[in-house]
Protein backbone atom coordinates (compact mmCIF):
# COMPACT_ATOMS: atom_id res chain seq x y z
CA UNK A 1 0.00 0.00 0.00
CA UNK A 2 1.22 3.48 -0.87
CA UNK A 3 1.13 5.15 2.54
CA UNK A 4 2.27 8.52 1.21
CA UNK A 5 -0.98 8.70 -0.77
CA UNK A 6 -3.22 6.94 1.73
CA UNK A 7 -2.44 9.09 4.76
CA UNK A 8 -3.60 12.45 3.26
CA UNK A 9 -6.74 10.70 1.99
CA UNK A 10 -7.35 9.28 5.44
CA UNK A 11 -6.89 12.67 7.11
CA UNK A 12 -9.40 14.11 4.66
CA UNK A 13 -11.98 11.48 5.63
CA UNK A 14 -11.43 12.18 9.34
CA UNK A 15 -12.00 15.92 8.83
CA UNK A 16 -15.22 15.16 6.99
CA UNK A 17 -16.38 12.95 9.89
CA UNK A 18 -15.66 15.65 12.43
CA UNK A 19 -17.74 18.11 10.42
CA UNK A 20 -20.66 15.68 10.51
CA UNK A 21 -20.42 15.25 14.26
CA UNK A 22 -20.15 18.98 14.81
CA UNK A 23 -23.29 19.61 12.73
CA UNK A 24 -25.16 17.00 14.73
CA UNK A 25 -24.38 18.79 17.99
CA UNK A 26 -25.53 22.05 16.47
CA UNK A 27 -28.73 20.41 15.27
CA UNK A 28 -29.74 18.96 18.63
CA UNK A 29 -30.39 22.50 19.81
CA UNK A 30 -32.80 23.17 16.96
CA UNK A 31 -36.58 23.11 17.31
CA UNK A 32 -37.70 21.66 13.99
CA UNK A 33 -35.93 18.39 13.25
CA UNK A 34 -37.39 17.74 9.82
CA UNK A 35 -36.63 21.20 8.46
CA UNK A 36 -33.15 21.08 9.93
CA UNK A 37 -32.30 17.55 8.82
CA UNK A 38 -33.43 17.92 5.21
CA UNK A 39 -32.77 21.60 4.53
CA UNK A 40 -30.54 22.95 7.33
CA UNK A 41 -33.28 25.31 8.61
CA UNK A 42 -32.79 27.59 5.57
CA UNK A 43 -29.79 29.29 7.02
CA UNK A 44 -26.98 28.62 4.57
CA UNK A 45 -24.66 31.56 4.00
CA UNK A 46 -23.21 32.58 0.63
CA UNK A 47 -19.99 30.56 0.60
CA UNK A 48 -21.61 27.37 1.88
CA UNK A 49 -24.51 27.75 -0.58
CA UNK A 50 -22.18 28.22 -3.55
CA UNK A 51 -19.92 25.35 -2.55
CA UNK A 52 -22.73 22.91 -1.84
CA UNK A 53 -24.25 23.64 -5.25
CA UNK A 54 -20.95 23.20 -7.05
CA UNK A 55 -20.02 20.08 -5.07
CA UNK A 56 -23.42 18.44 -5.50
CA UNK A 57 -23.34 19.08 -9.18
CA UNK A 58 -19.68 18.23 -9.82
CA UNK A 59 -19.73 14.46 -9.57
CA UNK A 60 -17.56 11.55 -10.57
CA UNK A 61 -18.21 12.40 -14.20
CA UNK A 62 -16.64 15.86 -13.89
CA UNK A 63 -13.60 14.48 -12.11
CA UNK A 64 -12.91 11.14 -13.71
CA UNK A 65 -15.12 10.56 -16.77
CA UNK A 66 -14.94 14.14 -18.10
CA UNK A 67 -11.16 14.57 -18.02
CA UNK A 68 -10.88 11.03 -19.37
CA UNK A 69 -13.01 12.01 -22.35
CA UNK A 70 -10.94 15.19 -22.83
CA UNK A 71 -7.84 12.97 -22.88
CA UNK A 72 -9.08 11.04 -25.90
CA UNK A 73 -11.18 13.72 -27.65
CA UNK A 74 -9.09 16.86 -27.09
CA UNK A 75 -10.01 20.54 -26.69
CA UNK A 76 -13.47 19.98 -28.18
CA UNK A 77 -14.47 18.25 -24.97
CA UNK A 78 -13.17 21.14 -22.86
CA UNK A 79 -15.32 23.47 -24.94
CA UNK A 80 -18.29 21.20 -24.24
CA UNK A 81 -17.51 21.10 -20.52
CA UNK A 82 -17.47 24.90 -20.37
CA UNK A 83 -21.23 24.96 -21.01
CA UNK A 84 -21.40 24.20 -17.28
CA UNK A 85 -20.29 27.70 -16.27
CA UNK A 86 -23.97 28.64 -16.60
CA UNK A 87 -24.92 26.41 -13.67
CA UNK A 88 -23.05 28.84 -11.39
CA UNK A 89 -25.53 31.67 -11.95
CA UNK A 90 -28.50 30.30 -13.88
CA UNK A 91 -30.13 28.10 -11.22
CA UNK A 92 -30.02 30.76 -8.53
CA UNK A 93 -31.23 33.52 -10.84
CA UNK A 94 -34.05 31.54 -12.42
CA UNK A 95 -35.49 29.93 -9.31
CA UNK A 96 -34.20 32.92 -7.45
CA UNK A 97 -36.00 35.01 -4.94
CA UNK A 98 -39.47 33.95 -6.00
CA UNK A 99 -38.70 30.33 -5.17
CA UNK A 100 -37.19 31.39 -1.84
CA UNK A 101 -40.30 33.42 -0.88
CA UNK A 102 -42.84 30.91 -2.15
CA UNK A 103 -41.22 27.86 -0.56
CA UNK A 104 -41.16 29.69 2.77
CA UNK A 105 -44.88 30.45 2.50
CA UNK A 106 -45.57 26.85 1.55
CA UNK A 107 -43.37 25.58 4.40
CA UNK A 108 -41.76 23.49 1.65
CA UNK A 109 -38.74 21.43 2.60
CA UNK A 110 -38.40 19.36 -0.54
CA UNK A 111 -38.94 20.10 -4.20
CA UNK A 112 -42.02 17.88 -4.05
CA UNK A 113 -43.52 19.96 -1.23
CA UNK A 114 -43.39 22.88 -3.64
CA UNK A 115 -45.01 20.91 -6.48
CA UNK A 116 -47.64 19.52 -4.08
CA UNK A 117 -48.79 22.94 -2.92
CA UNK A 118 -48.56 24.53 -6.33
CA UNK A 119 -50.52 21.88 -8.22
CA UNK A 120 -52.64 20.42 -5.40
CA UNK A 121 -52.45 16.99 -6.98
CA UNK A 122 -51.64 13.63 -5.49
CA UNK A 123 -50.64 12.29 -8.92
CA UNK A 124 -48.01 15.00 -9.34
CA UNK A 125 -46.58 14.15 -5.91
CA UNK A 126 -46.44 10.40 -6.43
CA UNK A 127 -45.11 10.71 -9.98
CA UNK A 128 -42.35 13.07 -8.81
CA UNK A 129 -41.47 10.96 -5.79
CA UNK A 130 -41.25 7.87 -7.97
CA UNK A 131 -38.97 9.59 -10.53
CA UNK A 132 -36.73 10.93 -7.79
CA UNK A 133 -36.45 7.62 -5.99
CA UNK A 134 -35.76 5.56 -9.13
CA UNK A 135 -33.47 7.96 -11.02
CA UNK A 136 -31.54 9.41 -8.11
CA UNK A 137 -31.11 6.05 -6.45
CA UNK A 138 -29.49 4.76 -9.63
CA UNK A 139 -27.35 7.85 -10.01
CA UNK A 140 -26.23 7.46 -6.45
CA UNK A 141 -25.39 3.78 -6.67
CA UNK A 142 -23.31 4.51 -9.78
CA UNK A 143 -21.28 7.08 -7.83
CA UNK A 144 -20.85 4.44 -5.14
CA UNK A 145 -19.16 2.22 -7.75
CA UNK A 146 -16.93 5.13 -8.88
CA UNK A 147 -15.89 5.90 -5.31
CA UNK A 148 -14.96 2.31 -4.65
CA UNK A 149 -12.88 2.11 -7.86
CA UNK A 150 -10.97 5.23 -6.91
CA UNK A 151 -10.17 3.97 -3.40
CA UNK A 152 -9.19 0.65 -4.94
CA UNK A 153 -6.84 2.28 -7.48
CA UNK A 154 -5.11 4.37 -4.86
CA UNK A 155 -4.83 1.92 -1.98
CA UNK A 156 -4.73 -1.43 -3.71
CA UNK A 157 -7.30 -2.99 -1.35
CA UNK A 158 -10.10 -5.16 -2.79
CA UNK A 159 -13.14 -3.62 -4.47
CA UNK A 160 -15.54 -4.81 -1.77
CA UNK A 161 -13.43 -3.42 1.09
CA UNK A 162 -13.06 -0.13 -0.79
CA UNK A 163 -16.81 0.00 -1.28
CA UNK A 164 -17.31 -0.71 2.41
CA UNK A 165 -15.02 2.15 3.45
CA UNK A 166 -16.77 4.53 1.07
CA UNK A 167 -20.27 3.54 2.27
CA UNK A 168 -19.45 3.75 5.95
CA UNK A 169 -17.83 7.18 5.57
CA UNK A 170 -20.76 8.66 3.69
CA UNK A 171 -23.47 7.06 5.84
CA UNK A 172 -22.01 8.17 9.14
CA UNK A 173 -21.99 11.85 8.39
CA UNK A 174 -25.23 11.93 6.44
CA UNK A 175 -27.18 9.99 9.08
CA UNK A 176 -25.95 11.91 12.06
CA UNK A 177 -25.65 15.33 10.50
CA UNK A 178 -28.36 15.63 7.82
CA UNK A 179 -28.38 18.52 5.37
CA UNK A 180 -26.26 20.81 7.49
CA UNK A 181 -23.47 18.23 7.64
CA UNK A 182 -23.81 17.65 3.91
CA UNK A 183 -23.62 21.37 3.15
CA UNK A 184 -20.66 21.80 5.47
CA UNK A 185 -18.72 18.83 4.14
CA UNK A 186 -19.58 19.96 0.60
CA UNK A 187 -17.85 23.22 1.42
CA UNK A 188 -14.71 21.43 2.61
CA UNK A 189 -14.89 19.20 -0.45
CA UNK A 190 -15.43 22.19 -2.74
CA UNK A 191 -12.30 23.85 -1.39
CA UNK A 192 -10.38 20.58 -1.84
CA UNK A 193 -11.58 20.29 -5.46
CA UNK A 194 -10.67 23.91 -6.20
CA UNK A 195 -7.11 23.67 -4.88
CA UNK A 196 -6.63 20.07 -6.02
CA UNK A 197 -7.35 20.89 -9.66
CA UNK A 198 -5.14 23.98 -9.55
CA UNK A 199 -2.16 22.05 -8.15
CA UNK A 200 -2.56 19.27 -10.67
CA UNK A 201 -2.92 21.67 -13.61
CA UNK A 202 0.26 23.53 -12.68
CA UNK A 203 2.14 20.26 -12.16
CA UNK A 204 1.09 18.89 -15.52
CA UNK A 205 1.96 22.09 -17.43
CA UNK A 206 5.42 21.92 -15.84
CA UNK A 207 5.74 18.20 -16.62
CA UNK A 208 4.72 18.83 -20.25
CA UNK A 209 7.31 21.63 -20.70
CA UNK A 210 4.84 24.54 -20.86
CA UNK A 211 1.54 25.18 -22.65
CA UNK A 212 3.10 25.87 -26.08
CA UNK A 213 5.15 22.67 -25.98
CA UNK A 214 2.10 20.65 -25.00
CA UNK A 215 0.07 22.06 -27.88
CA UNK A 216 2.81 21.40 -30.44
CA UNK A 217 3.01 17.80 -29.17
CA UNK A 218 -0.75 17.47 -29.56
CA UNK A 219 -0.69 18.90 -33.11
CA UNK A 220 2.18 16.60 -34.01
CA UNK A 221 0.10 13.64 -32.88
CA UNK A 222 -3.25 14.67 -34.37
CA UNK A 223 -4.18 18.28 -35.31
CA UNK A 224 -7.86 17.53 -34.65
CA UNK A 225 -7.10 17.40 -30.93
CA UNK A 226 -6.77 21.19 -30.83
CA UNK A 227 -9.91 21.93 -32.89
CA UNK A 228 -13.43 22.24 -31.47
CA UNK A 229 -14.49 19.15 -33.41
CA UNK A 230 -12.89 16.23 -31.57
CA UNK A 231 -10.10 13.84 -32.59
CA UNK A 232 -12.15 12.28 -35.41
CA UNK A 233 -14.13 15.42 -36.15
CA UNK A 234 -17.08 13.69 -34.49
CA UNK A 235 -18.35 16.65 -32.45
CA UNK A 236 -20.65 18.83 -34.55
CA UNK A 237 -21.26 22.38 -33.32
CA UNK A 238 -24.96 21.56 -32.95
CA UNK A 239 -24.29 18.50 -30.80
CA UNK A 240 -21.87 20.35 -28.52
CA UNK A 241 -24.30 23.26 -28.25
CA UNK A 242 -27.11 20.94 -27.14
CA UNK A 243 -25.13 20.31 -23.96
CA UNK A 244 -26.23 23.78 -22.90
CA UNK A 245 -29.53 22.08 -22.11
CA UNK A 246 -28.16 18.95 -20.42
CA UNK A 247 -25.44 20.43 -18.23
CA UNK A 248 -26.08 24.17 -18.46
CA UNK A 249 -29.60 25.50 -18.10
CA UNK A 250 -31.37 22.15 -17.54
CA UNK A 251 -29.63 21.76 -14.19
CA UNK A 252 -32.38 24.02 -12.79
CA UNK A 253 -34.61 20.95 -12.81
CA UNK A 254 -32.37 18.58 -10.85
CA UNK A 255 -34.10 18.07 -7.49
CA UNK A 256 -30.84 17.88 -5.55
CA UNK A 257 -29.81 21.26 -6.99
CA UNK A 258 -33.26 22.90 -6.75
CA UNK A 259 -33.56 22.01 -3.07
CA UNK A 260 -30.44 24.08 -2.43
CA UNK A 261 -32.18 27.06 -3.97
CA UNK A 262 -34.63 27.00 -1.05
CA UNK A 263 -32.05 26.56 1.69
CA UNK A 264 -30.32 29.92 1.89
CA UNK A 265 -30.70 32.43 4.64
CA UNK A 266 -31.29 35.73 2.85
CA UNK A 267 -30.81 37.61 -0.40
CA UNK A 268 -27.31 38.62 0.62
CA UNK A 269 -26.26 34.95 0.83
CA UNK A 270 -27.78 34.33 -2.56
CA UNK A 271 -25.93 37.27 -4.12
CA UNK A 272 -22.59 36.11 -2.72
CA UNK A 273 -23.30 32.55 -3.87
CA UNK A 274 -23.93 33.77 -7.42
CA UNK A 275 -20.45 35.27 -7.68
CA UNK A 276 -18.59 32.52 -5.82
CA UNK A 277 -20.50 29.73 -7.56
CA UNK A 278 -19.81 31.05 -11.07
CA UNK A 279 -16.10 31.47 -10.38
CA UNK A 280 -15.66 28.12 -8.64
CA UNK A 281 -17.64 26.01 -11.11
CA UNK A 282 -15.95 27.63 -14.13
CA UNK A 283 -12.52 27.32 -12.60
CA UNK A 284 -12.92 23.66 -11.65
CA UNK A 285 -14.44 22.63 -14.98
CA UNK A 286 -11.84 24.49 -17.07
CA UNK A 287 -8.88 23.16 -15.06
CA UNK A 288 -10.09 19.60 -14.71
CA UNK A 289 -10.78 19.13 -18.41
CA UNK A 290 -7.61 20.93 -19.49
CA UNK A 291 -5.71 18.50 -17.25
CA UNK A 292 -7.29 15.69 -19.25
CA UNK A 293 -6.07 17.16 -22.57
CA UNK A 294 -2.61 18.07 -21.26
CA UNK A 295 -2.18 14.57 -19.81
CA UNK A 296 -2.08 13.12 -23.31
CA UNK A 297 1.47 14.11 -24.30
CA UNK A 298 2.71 13.74 -20.71
CA UNK A 299 1.43 10.22 -20.14
CA UNK A 300 0.37 8.69 -23.47
CA UNK A 301 -1.42 5.39 -23.95
CA UNK A 302 -3.85 5.28 -21.02
CA UNK A 303 -6.63 2.93 -22.05
CA UNK A 304 -9.29 3.34 -19.33
CA UNK A 305 -10.60 6.91 -19.37
CA UNK A 306 -11.60 6.94 -15.69
CA UNK A 307 -8.03 6.20 -14.65
CA UNK A 308 -6.44 9.20 -16.40
CA UNK A 309 -6.67 11.56 -13.42
CA UNK A 310 -5.44 9.10 -10.73
CA UNK A 311 -2.57 7.88 -12.91
CA UNK A 312 -1.49 11.37 -13.92
CA UNK A 313 -1.62 12.61 -10.33
CA UNK A 314 0.53 9.72 -9.17
CA UNK A 315 2.92 10.36 -12.06
CA UNK A 316 3.52 14.12 -11.90
CA UNK A 317 3.17 14.82 -8.17
CA UNK A 318 5.09 13.69 -5.09
CA UNK A 319 2.99 11.01 -3.39
CA UNK A 320 1.81 13.06 -0.41
CA UNK A 321 0.61 15.79 -2.75
CA UNK A 322 -1.04 13.22 -5.02
CA UNK A 323 -2.94 12.04 -1.94
CA UNK A 324 -4.25 15.55 -1.35
CA UNK A 325 -5.12 16.07 -5.00
CA UNK A 326 -6.87 12.70 -5.28
CA UNK A 327 -8.99 13.66 -2.32
CA UNK A 328 -10.67 15.99 -4.86
CA UNK A 329 -12.44 13.35 -6.98
CA UNK A 330 -13.21 11.41 -3.83
CA UNK A 331 -14.69 14.62 -2.41
CA UNK A 332 -16.69 15.12 -5.60
CA UNK A 333 -18.20 11.69 -5.38
CA UNK A 334 -18.89 11.81 -1.68
CA UNK A 335 -20.51 15.21 -1.94
CA UNK A 336 -22.74 14.08 -4.80
CA UNK A 337 -23.66 10.85 -3.09
CA UNK A 338 -24.48 12.47 0.22
CA UNK A 339 -26.90 14.95 -1.37
CA UNK A 340 -28.55 12.26 -3.46
CA UNK A 341 -28.86 10.02 -0.42
CA UNK A 342 -30.56 12.78 1.51
CA UNK A 343 -32.76 13.59 -1.48
CA UNK A 344 -33.93 10.00 -1.86
CA UNK A 345 -34.63 9.57 1.85
CA UNK A 346 -36.45 12.92 2.01
CA UNK A 347 -38.68 11.75 -0.85
CA UNK A 348 -39.47 8.57 0.99
CA UNK A 349 -39.93 10.09 4.44
CA UNK A 350 -41.30 13.55 3.79
CA UNK A 351 -43.08 13.22 0.47
CA UNK A 352 -44.59 9.77 0.74
CA UNK A 353 -44.57 8.60 4.36
CA UNK A 354 -45.54 11.84 6.10
CA UNK A 355 -47.89 13.01 3.36
CA UNK A 356 -49.92 9.90 2.89
CA UNK A 357 -49.10 7.27 5.48
CA UNK A 358 -48.60 8.92 8.81
CA UNK A 359 -49.27 12.67 8.74
CA UNK A 360 -49.39 13.05 12.54
CA UNK A 361 -46.11 11.34 13.38
CA UNK A 362 -44.42 12.56 16.54
CA UNK A 363 -41.15 14.47 16.55
CA UNK A 364 -39.02 11.57 17.76
CA UNK A 365 -40.79 9.14 15.43
CA UNK A 366 -39.97 11.34 12.40
CA UNK A 367 -36.38 11.56 13.57
CA UNK A 368 -36.00 7.80 13.86
CA UNK A 369 -37.71 7.16 10.54
CA UNK A 370 -35.54 9.77 8.74
CA UNK A 371 -32.30 8.33 10.03
CA UNK A 372 -33.50 4.76 9.54
CA UNK A 373 -34.57 5.32 5.93
CA UNK A 374 -31.30 7.12 5.15
CA UNK A 375 -29.38 4.15 6.55
CA UNK A 376 -31.46 1.57 4.66
CA UNK A 377 -31.18 3.43 1.35
CA UNK A 378 -27.41 3.63 1.82
CA UNK A 379 -27.08 -0.05 2.66
CA UNK A 380 -29.21 -1.12 -0.30
CA UNK A 381 -27.02 1.03 -2.56
CA UNK A 382 -23.97 -0.68 -1.06
CA UNK A 383 -25.37 -4.17 -1.72
CA UNK A 384 -26.30 -3.25 -5.29
CA UNK A 385 -22.89 -1.73 -5.93
CA UNK A 386 -21.05 -4.91 -4.87
CA UNK A 387 -22.20 -6.47 -8.07
CA UNK A 388 -23.90 -3.72 -10.07
CA UNK A 389 -26.82 -5.09 -12.08
CA UNK A 390 -27.28 -4.09 -15.73
CA UNK A 391 -30.47 -2.26 -14.81
CA UNK A 392 -28.59 0.05 -12.49
CA UNK A 393 -26.13 1.14 -15.15
CA UNK A 394 -29.01 1.53 -17.55
CA UNK A 395 -31.07 3.72 -15.19
CA UNK A 396 -28.04 5.82 -14.35
CA UNK A 397 -27.76 6.78 -18.00
CA UNK A 398 -31.20 8.29 -17.69
CA UNK A 399 -30.76 9.90 -14.33
CA UNK A 400 -29.88 13.51 -15.14
CA UNK A 401 -31.53 13.89 -18.51
CA UNK A 402 -34.65 12.03 -17.38
CA UNK A 403 -35.06 14.17 -14.28
CA UNK A 404 -34.53 17.33 -16.29
CA UNK A 405 -37.10 16.33 -18.87
CA UNK A 406 -39.55 15.47 -16.07
CA UNK A 407 -39.14 18.43 -13.77
CA UNK A 408 -37.98 21.48 -15.73
CA UNK A 409 -41.40 22.77 -16.82
CA UNK A 410 -43.41 21.83 -13.72
CA UNK A 411 -40.88 23.86 -11.71
CA UNK A 412 -40.24 26.82 -13.99
CA UNK A 413 -43.77 27.27 -15.34
CA UNK A 414 -45.28 26.51 -11.92
CA UNK A 415 -43.28 29.41 -10.60
CA UNK A 416 -43.75 31.93 -13.42
CA UNK A 417 -46.92 31.03 -15.34
CA UNK A 418 -50.22 31.47 -13.56
CA UNK A 419 -52.12 29.21 -15.94
CA UNK A 420 -49.81 26.25 -15.34
CA UNK A 421 -52.00 23.54 -13.84
CA UNK A 422 -51.82 19.96 -12.64
CA UNK A 423 -53.00 18.42 -15.92
CA UNK A 424 -50.23 20.21 -17.78
CA UNK A 425 -47.70 19.16 -15.15
CA UNK A 426 -48.67 15.48 -15.21
CA UNK A 427 -48.78 15.36 -19.02
CA UNK A 428 -45.43 17.14 -19.26
CA UNK A 429 -43.72 14.78 -16.80
CA UNK A 430 -44.99 11.68 -18.55
CA UNK A 431 -44.07 13.10 -21.97
CA UNK A 432 -40.64 14.14 -20.77
CA UNK A 433 -39.65 10.80 -19.29
CA UNK A 434 -41.36 8.78 -22.03
CA UNK A 435 -39.76 10.76 -24.85
CA UNK A 436 -36.40 10.61 -23.11
CA UNK A 437 -36.47 6.82 -22.89
CA UNK A 438 -37.79 6.48 -26.45
CA UNK A 439 -35.24 8.82 -27.99
CA UNK A 440 -32.48 7.21 -25.97
CA UNK A 441 -33.16 3.90 -27.68
CA UNK A 442 -33.56 5.56 -31.08
CA UNK A 443 -30.21 7.34 -30.69
CA UNK A 444 -28.49 4.13 -29.58
CA UNK A 445 -29.72 2.34 -32.67
CA UNK A 446 -29.59 4.99 -35.41
CA UNK A 447 -27.33 7.80 -34.15
CA UNK A 448 -28.47 11.09 -32.66
CA UNK A 449 -31.86 12.29 -33.89
CA UNK A 450 -31.39 15.75 -35.51
CA UNK A 451 -27.74 15.54 -34.37
CA UNK A 452 -28.45 16.77 -30.83
CA UNK A 453 -28.08 15.23 -27.37
CA UNK A 454 -30.91 12.95 -26.20
CA UNK A 455 -32.20 15.47 -23.66
CA UNK A 456 -32.96 18.24 -26.19
CA UNK A 457 -36.11 16.96 -27.87
CA UNK A 458 -37.88 15.70 -24.71
CA UNK A 459 -37.35 19.09 -23.07
CA UNK A 460 -38.95 20.84 -26.06
CA UNK A 461 -41.77 18.27 -26.33
CA UNK A 462 -42.61 18.45 -22.64
CA UNK A 463 -42.83 22.26 -22.89
CA UNK A 464 -45.29 22.04 -25.79
CA UNK A 465 -47.36 19.41 -24.02
CA UNK A 466 -47.36 21.35 -20.75
CA UNK A 467 -48.60 24.56 -22.36
CA UNK A 468 -51.11 22.83 -24.64
CA UNK A 469 -52.67 20.70 -21.89
CA UNK A 470 -52.75 23.57 -19.39
CA UNK A 471 -54.59 25.75 -21.90
CA UNK A 472 -56.88 22.97 -23.07
CA UNK A 473 -58.01 21.99 -19.58
CA UNK A 474 -57.82 25.57 -18.43
CA UNK A 475 -58.33 26.41 -14.81
CA UNK A 476 -58.59 29.71 -13.01
CA UNK A 477 -55.30 31.66 -12.86
CA UNK A 478 -53.18 30.59 -9.91
CA UNK A 479 -52.35 33.11 -7.21
CA UNK A 480 -49.63 32.37 -4.69
CA UNK A 481 -50.82 32.61 -1.07
CA UNK A 482 -50.12 35.99 0.46
CA UNK A 483 -48.69 34.65 3.65
CA UNK A 484 -47.38 31.48 5.21
CA UNK A 485 -49.96 28.73 4.82
CA UNK A 486 -51.34 27.29 8.03
CA UNK A 487 -49.85 30.18 9.99
CA UNK B 1 -53.73 44.78 5.95
CA UNK B 2 -54.51 45.77 2.42
CA UNK B 3 -51.21 47.33 1.50
CA UNK B 4 -49.45 44.25 2.85
CA UNK B 5 -50.80 42.41 -0.16
CA UNK B 6 -49.11 44.84 -2.52
CA UNK B 7 -45.62 44.44 -1.14
CA UNK B 8 -45.21 40.72 -1.89
CA UNK B 9 -46.26 41.38 -5.48
CA UNK B 10 -43.57 43.99 -5.75
CA UNK B 11 -41.02 41.46 -4.57
CA UNK B 12 -42.33 39.04 -7.16
CA UNK B 13 -41.95 41.55 -9.97
CA UNK B 14 -38.35 42.17 -8.91
CA UNK B 15 -37.85 38.40 -8.84
CA UNK B 16 -39.34 38.06 -12.34
CA UNK B 17 -37.01 40.75 -13.63
CA UNK B 18 -34.01 38.97 -12.10
CA UNK B 19 -35.05 35.68 -13.70
CA UNK B 20 -35.10 37.44 -17.09
CA UNK B 21 -31.64 38.82 -16.35
CA UNK B 22 -30.56 35.20 -15.72
CA UNK B 23 -31.81 34.22 -19.17
CA UNK B 24 -30.07 37.21 -20.80
CA UNK B 25 -26.79 36.31 -19.08
CA UNK B 26 -27.09 32.72 -20.32
CA UNK B 27 -27.93 33.92 -23.86
CA UNK B 28 -24.91 36.22 -23.87
CA UNK B 29 -22.76 33.39 -22.50
CA UNK B 30 -23.88 31.05 -25.28
CA UNK B 31 -23.29 33.65 -28.02
CA UNK B 32 -19.79 34.49 -26.77
CA UNK B 33 -18.89 30.83 -26.34
CA UNK B 34 -20.27 29.79 -29.72
CA UNK B 35 -19.04 32.83 -31.65
CA UNK B 36 -15.39 32.54 -30.70
CA UNK B 37 -15.25 28.74 -30.69
CA UNK B 38 -16.74 28.18 -34.13
CA UNK B 39 -15.95 31.60 -35.61
CA UNK B 40 -12.20 31.22 -35.06
CA UNK B 41 -11.92 27.47 -34.60
CA UNK B 42 -13.44 26.22 -37.83
CA UNK B 43 -10.45 26.98 -40.05
CA UNK B 44 -7.76 24.33 -40.38
CA UNK B 45 -5.38 23.94 -37.41
CA UNK B 46 -2.35 25.10 -39.47
CA UNK B 47 -3.89 28.57 -39.67
CA UNK B 48 -4.55 28.90 -35.95
CA UNK B 49 -3.00 31.74 -34.02
CA UNK B 50 -1.92 31.21 -30.42
CA UNK B 51 -2.26 33.33 -27.28
CA UNK B 52 -0.27 32.33 -24.18
CA UNK B 53 0.24 28.98 -25.87
CA UNK B 54 -3.48 28.31 -26.33
CA UNK B 55 -5.22 28.26 -29.72
CA UNK B 56 -6.92 31.67 -30.06
CA UNK B 57 -10.44 30.22 -30.45
CA UNK B 58 -10.10 28.34 -27.18
CA UNK B 59 -8.46 31.24 -25.37
CA UNK B 60 -11.28 33.65 -26.23
CA UNK B 61 -14.19 31.25 -26.06
CA UNK B 62 -13.38 29.33 -22.88
CA UNK B 63 -10.79 31.25 -20.88
CA UNK B 64 -11.73 34.88 -21.63
CA UNK B 65 -15.39 33.82 -21.88
CA UNK B 66 -15.31 32.43 -18.37
CA UNK B 67 -13.61 35.54 -16.98
CA UNK B 68 -16.10 37.81 -18.78
CA UNK B 69 -19.03 35.85 -17.34
CA UNK B 70 -17.60 35.95 -13.82
CA UNK B 71 -17.14 39.74 -14.10
CA UNK B 72 -20.62 40.21 -15.61
CA UNK B 73 -22.25 38.17 -12.85
CA UNK B 74 -20.39 40.21 -10.23
CA UNK B 75 -21.48 43.48 -11.88
CA UNK B 76 -25.09 42.31 -12.10
CA UNK B 77 -25.07 41.22 -8.46
CA UNK B 78 -23.55 44.50 -7.26
CA UNK B 79 -25.57 46.95 -9.33
CA UNK B 80 -28.75 45.28 -10.54
CA UNK B 81 -29.99 42.70 -8.06
CA UNK B 82 -32.04 43.97 -5.15
CA UNK B 83 -31.92 42.81 -1.59
CA UNK B 84 -35.22 41.81 -0.08
CA UNK B 85 -36.61 39.87 2.88
CA UNK B 86 -37.86 36.37 2.14
CA UNK B 87 -40.21 36.04 5.07
CA UNK B 88 -43.55 37.79 5.37
CA UNK B 89 -43.25 38.72 9.03
CA UNK B 90 -41.38 41.87 9.95
CA UNK B 91 -41.86 43.12 6.43
CA UNK B 92 -42.12 46.78 7.32
CA UNK B 93 -38.60 47.37 8.53
CA UNK B 94 -36.96 45.78 5.52
CA UNK B 95 -39.13 47.24 2.80
CA UNK B 96 -37.01 50.39 2.70
CA UNK B 97 -34.05 48.48 1.33
CA UNK B 98 -36.23 47.27 -1.56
Amino acid sequence: MNWGVVIPLFIFLVIVFLAGIWSNRKMSGSASFISDYFIGNRELGGLVLAMTMVATYGSASSFLGGPGAAYSIGLGWVLLAMTQVATGYFVLLILGKKFAIVTRRYNAITLIDFLKERYQSKSVVLLSALSIIVFLFSAMAAQWVGGAYLIQTVTGISYTSALFIFTVSVLIYVIIGGFRAVALTDTIQGVVMFTGTLILLIAIVVAGGGVSAIFSDLIAENPNLVTPYGQDGQLSSLYVSSFWILVGVGVVALPQVAVRAMSYRDSKSMHRALIIGTIVVGFIMLNMHLIGVFARPVLPGIEVADRVIPLVALDVLPSWLAGIVLAAPLAAMMSTVDSLLLMVSSSVVKDVYLNYMKPNASHSHVKNVSMGVTAIVGIVAFILAINPPELLIFLNLFAFGGLEAAFIWPIVLGLYWKFANKYGAIASMITGIGAYIGIHFYNEAYGNLFGVHTVTIPVILSLIVFVAVSLLLKQKAYVFPHRKIGA
Amino acid sequence: MKDKKIKPDRRFSIANREAIIGCLLAAFNILWWYGFAYGMGSKSPEEYTYIFGFPAWFFYSCIVGFIVMAVLVAVVVKFVLKEMPFTDDGEEDEVDSV
